[in-house]
């Protein structure tokens, strides 16, 4: 990423850092960071959840999208003292213990990916259409709702295939169990 | 990024007094803009001044016949306010046509309208639904408050609180998105109304075009004055010297989407009618 590449020894003199108080994945999380720090940096590089990807790096892919406070968001554009307060919920928060949610257990049914880098952030988009649009979303809803995850694999056919899915079986409630 | 302080006042004067501070403060509202900008080191703030806990700033109300939407209104407040949909239709559709769903979860109005970004929507609705601008000093008429790319007269310290649309007539936005960024490549809001003393009408705001930013198209609205339907717009266009060109499209190409978008918006607003 173009700013952690970065190094300038007199801007690091003058860098600032912030105290910050979190909820990651349902987890208190308390750290100190150079309030330059995005939501994705800290995410990745200071709590290891790399299930967040860092794709175009200009909010334009949706590789990154994370929900802060239960909206999807790029994480490649909010700054981590932003979410100072706030819920952060990754790809890594969506599971429980061996169950799947049912929205990665319908991309895994309907093989909505093929190389899986925009995997995770179109899973938490998907989640967030669910949240606005309810548990019955058609295919033109989605196709025009994924104008910001961007899939360079697929074609798209089968993760608005999986999306669909998913948005029903979250209705159904608990998660699937995830065959192993 | 270059090194900044960051602070998040919980009053709107703390932050004006904030901003006062520090002479190379910037208010950040949703950020969707200014930490791009950031990141590619286009600007360097000394101080940001996060608007996110100041209070009152995303209130959506009808206020003495008019619709007031805060400055920390977020595009997807406006596009799924019933407020809005029900009060001033056009410009909830053109909320929820900006950028994208994620985007739209954190950009606001005012962050929008203080930018200025010459392909933003925001500033085509305010210019054709004569919208006001209030800040923290002042009520500024959105025909003074857009002086340029990127321009606007806000003063440093100054912050736009709310913005109050008159209701009433009707309006449509069509908007051609640019297919990665979903900035308009051409985007034309079209009203029509009672003007103050009962006369029809029309006002035409052409934005991702223009060299100079956001524009009333005069030709357009007086043809549409005479004869509001898309035909009265045929004969008409912008010229191509005047309009952006860039690696996105020619002068030429984006005159055209202009007259292309304006022409729908009217088809739709005498279909709806």
């Amino acid at each position: 990423m173009q700013d952690s590449s970065f190094r300038d020894s007199s801007l690091q003199e003058d860098s600032v850092s912030k105290a910050i108080a979190l909820t990651v994945n349902g987890s208190p999380v308390s750290t100190t960071v150079d309030v330059r720090t995005l939501l994705v940096q800290l995410l990745r590089d200071q709590l290891a959840l790399t299930g967040t990807h860092v794709g175009c790096d200009t909010s334009q892919c949706g590789a990154c999208t994370v929900h802060v406070d239960g909206e999807a968001v790029k994480a490649c554009a909010v700054l981590a003292v932003q979410a100072d307060g706030g819920e952060v919920l990754t790809i890594e928060g969506l599971a429980r213990g061996g169950a799947l949610h049912p929205m990665q257990d319908a991309f895994r049914e309907h093989h909505g990916l093929q190389c899986g880098f925009c995997t995770p952030g179109m899973i938490l988009a998907g989640m967030d259409m669910v949240r606005r649009h309810g548990h019955e979303l058609d295919e033109r809803t989605v196709r025009t709702e994924l104008e910001g995850n961007i899939c360079r694999c697929t074609g798209y056919h089968n993760i608005v295939r999986a999306i669909i899915a998913g948005a029903r079986a979250m209705a159904a409630g608990p998660a699937v169990a995830a065959a192993e | 990024m270059f090194a900044f302080a960051y602070h998040r006042p919980r009053s709107l004067a703390d932050a004006v007094g904030l901003l006062g501070a520090h002479e190379e403060a910037k208010p950040l509202a949703g950020g969707q803009t200014l930490i791009a900008t950031l990141k590619q080191r286009l600007a360097a703030p000394g101080d940001l001044v996060d608007l996110a806990a100041v209070p009152e700033l995303r209130a959506i109300a009808l206020e003495d016949g008019r619709l007031v939407v805060g400055a920390m209104a977020r595009h997807a407040d406006v596009a799924a306010s019933p407020l809005v949909r029900a009060s001033l239709p056009a410009l909830a559709a053109l909320a929820g046509l900006i950028g994208d769903p994620a985007v739209r979860n954190r950009g606001t109005l005012g962050g929008s309208l203080a930018n200025n970004d010459p392909s933003a929507d925001y500033p085509a609705a305010c210019l054709a639904l004569a919208a006001t601008i209030v800040t923290n000093r002042r009520e500024i008429a959105a025909a003074d408050f857009f002086t340029g790319l990127f321009e606007t007269v806000l003063e440093p310290d100054e912050i736009v609180v709310r913005v109050m649309f008159p209701l009433g007539g009707e309006g449509a936005y069509a908007k051609f998105p640019n297919p990665a960024s979903r900035y308009a490549m051409a985007g034309v809001f079209v009203w029509r109304g009672a003007g103050g003393s009962g006369e029809e009408l029309v006002r035409v705001a052409v934005t991702g075009a223009g060299q100079g930013g956001v524009f009333r198209w005069a030709e357009a609205e007086a043809a549409l004055a005479a004869d509001f339907s898309a035909a009265a717009l045929e004969p008409l266009g912008l010229p191509a010297e005047d309009m952006i060109e860039d690696i996105h499209g020619s002068g030429a190409y984006r005159a055209h989407l202009a007259g292309v978008m304006a022409r729908r918006a009217v088809t739709r607003m005498a279909g709806a009618g």
